[in-house]
Formats: structure tokens, sequence, C-alpha cells
């Protein structure tokens, strides 16, 4: 079959610009398959290594203050395989030239050896060395925003007294690879740090010697995690509990978890819309070769090829394109993975990386391309093959055309000639010029994703730090302090406004259902804190009952407004509350249960207290106000808003933008395969009609534009018809992205349609270029002469 | 059944559906060919030639009546073995050439040599029709008389039991026209291949061991020339 492989060659050849588009659009399914899965591979086979190593704990636990003969209690209950005890405690710290708020976090490591659970893995330096007293190793992210290195030198405020710190070493944990701040919703590495530190040296500082207030767990193999838990919190209940946590419900691993899965989706979205749009090309394109080798197929039929022999033949043509696509794809969707991963890799505090390219992922690229290819061209390869070889040698019927519904309504007086043939001839294949529309609109819909996440994300933002949350700063107190307290805020220089609220932990209970989390008791005509209805616009508090986030009470609790909500308060005399849920609110970040405070006061059998503070202030005035809070003990610690949300912005828009190119590069792939393939068939089904047109004295423009009038106004069509697709993906994508950490509002700017209509009609343009080169190659003579 | 006869058919017809209408092509046709014999087949347009050429050389298959091959049933034939019909015993010409334009001369000849049982080599085939010095110009690069030569020789070149040629100087002018007969001619006597030569061309029929006219779809006469001239001797 050496000859018919060379004749195979040599039309791969001439159809090199299809097979170069058609490549282009397999390689953007392929390698968005690969990235995906390969990133998601990576980074779970690295965080599984990374959570064993480290013996990242199955339950966590913390509460008030216990001794340590509890120990062993706890470790002897049922189920539990190994315990170990830790002094945690937020801190203020204050580091040399940078005058904002520092909060942060310090773990006590055991004085001698390594922690049973939660290893620190050292990056740089060492851990404390036993019975220092000042030696702490710093998280890697604060350490790289600051600059920290081992021997750099910090103060941290623990209950209100300085203390001059040494850093030995810096430390990543599979507990914080996601580490917010208390009271915050994003990560600001510069302002919110963990610190390792011996526990004697900690404890004293803490008034705990010979106690303990978090207890961490591994569990024996086959143990029912509830039950383990349900046991750990009646022991601990007389210490002040906070109830036990399974690592389901650990913040930074939910939050990894979470990533993880949006990943999934990814990897089966996109693969699946351009594998798709790539099947229809390959059958639009092998179509109209096979119709243009019908007397080739006759013919070799008539020597004695056999239809399987011809089959194969053009098979061959769309394995090739198919090995072209896969090749190109695989390698670019590995090297995407690579920068991928990276970014996560950075964003989430991996220690390292390791790159897993499952062999399972290859065969299910080459897999499923080769079904979405065979699909697209089995009906037209078997029709070519089993084509009886006199009809073969036959030239095709002419095609039938009619007038169309348009004409006949009334608009054949207002078309001109070149503009009917057009509208013909888009009407005559409805079906080929409705997938053609469709192909376009999938490249406009991929090309909304792009700018879908970060307009999702400004949303997000305006939303809760605009609308709902206004304060410039929060200030948290390290117990329920008295009202009054507010007024010693209120009387710094520079303070407007000050707004106290009482958050109690608890855990939220409705029927089976439960959700752990605190609820926050706002003040009476709140301005600084607002609570927003569906609409997005603020609504009072009612002075009974409470309110929850929209998703809180519907997809977590089950719970609708006017049923009672059991809340089992966590701290205290851990009383249990009885409370109607009076309204839902929306909030895309986070998930909240707010009280009117005083009404929350009452029902915790307490005096007004508070445990935080809401502040307006003039920035004229925040440095003074930062020292100011630093000197007062109550302060357990203070969140600056503005400059998170600078954080947070550049952080995002870092990893977003690869993400957002790849999409773009690829959107506009399959915007130009389509666009561009289109416009190669038309030419060549109507090639002769076209010369015969420019020999009775047409010029190439009126040609140009019956041809690429066609496909212009099938790229129009596609334009509104992509938006709304692009927008039910996008929808689709919310919807599958939501969670209790943050929902993602279903918000396309103005700009995101504008982009994606530029790319598409960008294709076009650069189509048109191309095809118009080739209308002025037409052979006139030539093509009146020979019979097609 | 006489052991020189390589093709018979006894009542064959042949009609074809075009939508609604039925177009009688065959109206029950006898016919004998014997080995080595050249035979031109004569008759105007839609008389039904093309249509029971390409039923004796398995391309279609007739609606009624029998068609054997030296033993094959063709009308009873199923598509597998109607190709390998083709494959080992026929070899075709057509009006248009229908030459694959992405394969060179020697290569199109090729692309049969190397599904055949016992071939010539492509170069001593293309040597036969005179087209020994072009093995490798693409038919673009051929006239049209080139062209058709290179076709005789992609037929020929599995040393064919059968060459049928329809209509092969059709679309050339004479002096071309006559080139490839000559082509065809010599094929015929020195591998003493049965010939049938489609044509309109009253001419031509002067080459012929014997002629068959047709009209409306029947056999309406035969003829057996007392002399069998030239190529070079016709003119048009």
């Amino acid at each position: 079959m050496a000859v018919l492989d060379r004749k195979l060659r040599r039309d791969l050849w001439h159809l090199r610009g299809m097979v170069v588009a058609i490549s282009l659009v397999l390689l953007g399914g392929i390698a968005t398959f690969v990235m995906s899965r390969v990133t998601y591979d990576s980074l779970s086979v690295t965080q599984q290594r990374y959570y064993a190593d480290q013996r990242f704990a199955e339950v966590f636990a913390d509460l008030v203050r216990a001794p340590e003969a509890v120990a062993e209690r706890l470790g002897a209950l049922p189920g539990v395989n190994q315990v170990e005890t830790r002094v945690v405690a937020g801190v203020n710290l204050e580091i040399e030239g940078f005058d904002d708020p520092v909060t942060g976090r310090i773990v006590s490591l055991p004085e001698h050896g390594e922690p049973r659970l939660n290893v620190p893995w050292l990056r740089l330096g060492r851990l404390p060395v036993p019975h220092s007293d000042a030696e702490v190793t710093v998280s890697e992210d604060f350490a790289a925003a600051h600059g920290l290195r081992p021997g750099a030198r910090l103060v941290a405020v623990i209950k209100g007294r300085r203390k001059q710190l040494e850093v030995t070493g810096i430390t990543l944990s599979p507990e914080y690879m996601y580490a917010i701040p208390p009271g915050a919703m994003f990560p600001d590495h510069l302002r919110y740090g963990v610190l390792w530190m011996n526990r004697r040296a900690l404890a004293t500082a803490l008034d705990m010697d010979g106690a303990f207030n978090d207890a961490s767990f591994s569990l024996q193999r086959g143990a029912a995690p509830r039950e383990v838990m349900d046991a750990i919190d009646v022991v601990l209940a007389r210490f002040g509990g906070g109830g036990a946590y399974a690592r389901e419900d650990q913040f930074s691993h939910r939050f990894i978890t979470e990533e993880l899965r949006q990943l999934g989706t990814l990897a089966t979205v996109f693969p699946t819309i351009f594998l798709g749009v790539a099947a229809f090309l390959l059958n639009v394109v092998i179509t109209r070769l096979i119709a243009l080798e019908r007397e080739q197929i006759g013919t070799l039929k008539a020597f004695g090829y056999g239809t399987s022999a011809i089959a194969w033949h053009y098979l061959k043509l769309v394995l090739t394109i198919v090995a072209i696509g896969l090749v190109a794809g695989i390698g670019l969707g590995l090297w995407f993975a690579r920068g991928m991963a990276g970014i996560y890799q950075g964003f989430y505090s991996f220690p390292y990386l390791e790159l897993h390219l499952d062999p399972i992922v290859f065969a299910q690229s080459i897999a499923v391309t080769l079904v979405a290819a065979l699909a697209g061209t089995a009906i037209a390869v078997r029709r070519a093959a089993a084509l009886p070889p006199a009809v073969a040698m036959r030239p095709e019927p002419p095609p039938a055309y009619r007038a169309t519904f348009l004409e006949r309504a009334g608009l054949r007086r207002r078309l001109a000639e070149p503009s009917r043939m057009i509208v013909r001839h888009v009407a005559r294949q409805p079906l080929r010029s409705a997938l053609t529309v469709a192909g376009i609109a999938a490249a406009v819909s991929v090309l909304m994703i792009t700018n879908f996440q970060r307009d999702a994300i400004g949303w997000m933002v305006g939303v809760q730090y605009v609308l709902a949350s206004r304060e410039d700063m929060t200030v948290m107190f390290n117990d329920p302090t008295p009202r009054r307290a507010l007024y010693s805020l209120a009387s710094l220089e520079g303070v407007g406004h000050v707004e106290g609220f009482r958050a109690v932990p608890a855990r939220l209970v409705h029927g089976h259902r439960s959700y752990r989390m605190s609820v926050e008791g706002v003040q009476n005509g709140a301005e600084l804190q607002r609570v927003l209805d569906a609409d997005l616009e603020p609504v009072p508090i009612p002075a009974q009952g409470v309110v929850l986030t929209e998703y809180l009470a519907r997809e977590i609790l089950g719970i609708e407004p006017g049923e009672i909500l059991r809340i089992e308060v966590l701290e205290g005399r851990r009383a249990v509350l009885e409370v109607p849920v009076a309204g839902v609110t929306r909030q895309y970040l986070g998930v909240n249960a707010y009280m009117d405070r005083e009404a929350l006061n009452r029902l915790m059998r307490e005096g007004p207290a508070i445990t935080g503070a809401r502040l307006a202030v003039d920035p004229a005035h925040s440095v003074g106000i930062y020292r100011e809070l630093r000197r007062m003990p109550r302060v357990a610690g203070t969140v600056v808003r503005e400059n998170s949300i600078r954080q947070f912005n550049e952080l995002m828009e870092e990893t977003i933008l690869f993400f957002s190119l790849i999409t773009a590069l690829l959107g506009a792939f399959v915007a130009f395969g389509v666009v561009y393939n289109s416009a190669r068939i038309a030419l060549s089904e109507r090639g002769r009609e076209l010369a015969s047109l420019r020999v009775l004295g047409f010029t190439r423009g009126e040609v140009g534009y019956i041809l690429l009038g066609e496909i212009g106004l099938l790229t129009l069509l596609a334009l509104p018809l992509g938006f709304a697709f692009g927008r039910a993906l996008c929808a689709y994508l919310a919807a599958s992205f939501a969670s209790d950490l943050y929902r993602v509002p279903l918000v396309l700017q103005p700009d995101t349609y504008s982009l994606a209509a530029s790319v598409v009609l960008v294709s076009f343009a650069a189509s048109a270029v191309l095809i118009w080169r080739r209308i002025g190659r037409l052979d006139l003579v030539e093509v009146l002469k020979t019979r097609e | 059944m006489d052991s020189n006869v390589v093709f018979r058919a006894r009542a064959l017809t042949k009609v074809y559906k075009m939508g609604e209408v039925e177009v009688v092509a065959l109206r029950g046709v006898d016919l004998d060919l014997y080995e080595g014999e050249f035979v031109v087949l004569l008759g105007p347009s839609g008389s039904g030639k093309s249509t029971l050429l390409n039923i004796l050389g398995g391309l279609d298959s007739a609606t009624s009546g029998e068609v054997h091959y030296a033993g094959h049933d063709l009308a009873r034939a199923s598509e597998r073995e109607l190709t390998e019909f083709r494959r080992d015993h026929v070899g075709f010409v057509f009006q248009f050439y229908n030459l694959i334009p992405s394969l060179t001369a020697r290569e199109n000849v090729a692309a049969v040599t190397e599904i055949a049982r016992a071939p010539m080599t492509p170069e001593a085939a293309l040597e036969l029709v005179g087209m020994g010095e072009r093995l490798d110009h693409f038919p673009a690069q051929l006239s049209g008389g080139e062209q058709q030569r290179v076709a005789i020789a992609r037929a020929i070149a599995k040393n064919p039991a059968v060459l049928l040629c329809d209509e092969p100087t059709g679309a050339l002018d004479s002096a071309t026209g006559i080139v490839v007969l000559e082509a065809i001619s010599r094929a015929n006597r020195s591998l003493g291949t049965t010939t049938v030569v489609i044509t309109h061309n009253v001419v031509i029929a002067g080459m012929a061991d014997r002629v068959i006219r047709m009209a409306d779809g029947r056999i309406s006469g035969s003829e057996r020339n007392a002399e069998r001239k030239e190529a070079r001797e016709l003119a048009w």
C-alpha cells in the first residue's frame, strides 16, 4: 500500500492549512485535558505524600485549657492512634520597618524531638534548640514577604507582653498551606504569619505551664471519625472544648480540596467543547475531500481496491491529523501543567511538587480524541468506501437550490444577486450552517470563560467590601469584653466610627445536618457591617431570630425562614439555643449567621459583651492607631481591609493571568479553526462557480463577497448564540464551584463580551486574508476546461 | 461453453431508478466475447454501451440476466468477489483518464501493480505505451494523450485477461487519439488481452476484429472485419 501512502502524504500537504487548523482545535482539547489532569494528579500526589511525611492529623480540637494529664485519657479513647497536645495562640507581631498591624499564630513544638503529628517541614535553617526561649521558625510565605532569613529578629506581643524573638529557620506545614488571619477572607502573607516555638517558652508566656489548648489526633485504621470526635468532645467539654472536627473541615485542607475539585471540572468541560468542535471540522473536511476524490475512489475500486482498503486510506488521513493534535496537545498540556502546578504550588504553599505523569492520562487522551475523530468521520468514510465504483465515477448531481423562506417572504427584491447566492447557499445545507455557527459560538463561549473568573472575583470582592463589610479595620479581642471597651477605641485620634460585635463559636444544627462556625451578634443599626438581601440592598437585622447566608440555610442546613434552628454554643456554659430563622442574606465569600448583638447577649445570659470591633478611620492617622492598638493587652489582632484587598488582587492576578492566557489562546484556535476551514471548504466547493462568475465579469471583490459574506454572516449569527452559550457555560462553572467557602456569582462585564467577539472577528479577518489570496489565484481557464 | 469464450452474457437488463423515473439502459443483451479478440462497441450516446461495459467489468451489477466470466458468475457475485475479479482480471481505461493527481505516472501504475498477482513492472508498462521517458511526471505535467497512455499502462500493467476502454479517445484530438489507439492495439497483440473499446467514432471500428453496434439498450448488429487495420491507418 506504499503508493497510496504516498498519495496520503501529498493529500495532507495539499490540505495543510486545514490540517493545521483542525490540529489546533484538537490540540486545545488535548492540552486542556492533559494540563488539568496532570496538574490535578501532581497536586494530589504531592499533597498525599506531604500529608503522610509530615503526619498531618486527621482530627483537630481546640479548647480553653486542660492539664497535660488529660492527654493520656484522649490517647486511650477507642479509635485514637496518636495524640499531640500543643499550646497555640494568636499574637501581634512587630516587624522592623513595617507599620501595618501584623498578626500571627504561634504553635508550640515539643521541647525534645519531633512532634508526633503535624511535623513542620524545614525549608531553611534549623528548628529552635531545646530550652531556648526566644527562638522561632516562621512560615515560608511570611518570611518571603518580609525577606526574613535565619538570624532575623522580630517582636511578638503575647498577652500584652512584648517578646524579642530570633528566627532560626523557615518552615511549612500541611496545616497552613492556605493560611488566612482570623476574621479575614484572603491570605495576606505580609500581615499574617505562622510561627513555631518551643513549648515551654510559649506556655510560660501564655500561663499554660503543664497544660494545653490544642490537640490533634491520628486515627486507627477503620475507626469511625464521628464516634471518635464525639468521645473527644465528651472528654474536653469540661476544659472549654470548642468541638472536635475532622480533616475534611480543616480550613486549609478544605480550600485545596475545593480547588482540586474545580480542576477536575475543567478537565471535563474544556476538552468536551474542543473535541466536539474538532469532530465537526474533521467531518466537514473529510466529507469534502471525499467528494473531491469521488472519481479517484471509483478508479481505485475499478482496479480492484476493496472497500476496506479505501476506508483505511481515508482513516489514515484522519488518524494522521489526530496524531499531530495528540503529540502537540500532550506536549503543550504538559508544559501548561508545569506552569499551572507551579502557580498552585506557590498559591498553596506546597514545599515541593512531584510532577506526576500517569500513563492513564495519556491513554485517556488518545482514546477520547480517537472516539471524537472517528465519530466525526465514520459516516463520511463509510459512505465513500461503500460507493459502487460505477456510481463513484459519475460526477455528483448538481446541488439542488431553492428560493429560501426569507426570499419568498418578500426579501427577494431587496437582495442583490450575490446576497441571494449567500442566503441560498447557507439555507441549502442547514445542518452544516448550523454546526458552523455552533462551532464559532463554542469559541466565543471559551473566550468568555477567559474573563469570567476575573469579573466574578472582582464582583465578589466588591460586594463583600463595598456593600457589606465597610470597615477600615477590624479589632479582635482575646476574650469577651465589656462594651465600654468601644469608648477607648473611639477616643483614639483618627477613629471616626466604632461598632462592636459579639462572635460566639457554635455548632448550628437542623435535623441531621450541622455546621460549625461563629454566630455574629451585630450592633443594632450597624453601618460598617451590613447584611444584604437578594438584590444586594442592605436590610436591618431583626431584633429576634437569626439571619443566615443563603447558601448556609438552603444548601448546608436545609432550613427556611420561619423554621427553628438549634445553636449549640461551644464556649462558656455551652448553652443550647433554639432560635427562629428570620431571613437569609446574599453573600459570596464564606457563610455567616447574624443576630442582633443585644439579643445574642441576652440568649448567652451575659451583659453587653463584645469580642471585637469594626472601625472607620482617617487614613492619615492609621499608623498612630496601629501603634496604640498594639499597646492594648486585650487586642488579639487587627485586620486592615484596604491592604488585604490589594494584596489579594495581586495574588489572584498572577494566578488567573496564566489561566486566562491559555483559554484566550485556545479560544482563538477554535475560532480560527472553524472560520478558516469553513471558508476554505466553501472555496473548494464553489471554486468553479466563482471562477465562472469571474469569467462573466464579476470583480475579485464581488466574488470575495459571495464567499466571505457567507462565512461572515455565519460568524455574526454565532456571536449572540456564543454569548448565550458562554453565559450558560459560566453559570454551569459557577454552580459547580459553589461551596461554603465561596459562591461564584454569574457576573459578566461588557468587556468580557467584547473581548470574545473581538478575538472571533480577528480570526475571521485572518481567515479572510488567507482566502482572499486564494481567490486571486483562481485559474479561470483551467477551471472551465476540466470537469470536476 | 465454447472454450474460447471469455465473457458470456444472456438476457442482460439494467434499469436505473432516477428519483421517480425508471430508465432502462439495457434490454435483454446476449453477448459472447472470445479470448484475445479486439471488439469495438459502437453506438450513440445513451445506447447502453457504458452500462454493458461496466457490468462486464464488475463495476456495476445487472438488474436481471446472467454474466459469466471464465466460470465466475458475475451476476451473483458479492461485493468482495467483484472486487477480487476486477483486481485479478480486468483493466480499465476511461475517457477522462482518471489518474490520481497526487501520484506520478510511475506511482499511478504502481498503485495497481502493488495489489496485482503477477504484474509487469510499472516501468515496463509505461515503456510499452511509449511513456518510458516521463516516469516521474505528475498528471498535471502531462498532456491529455500522455495522461491517457499512462492510464493504459496502468490498465495493462497487471497483465489483465480483459482490457475495457470507455471512449479512450473521446477527450483527445485525432493525432493524439491515434497514438493512444496504437498503445491499446499493441497491448492487445503482444499480450493477447481480450480488448473492448467503446466509441461513437465509426472510424475506430476499422481496427477491430469484430464490431458490435448498440442502439436503445439492445445489440442491433455484429460484424467481423475481414481485415484489421493498423491504428495509424485511421484518420478522422
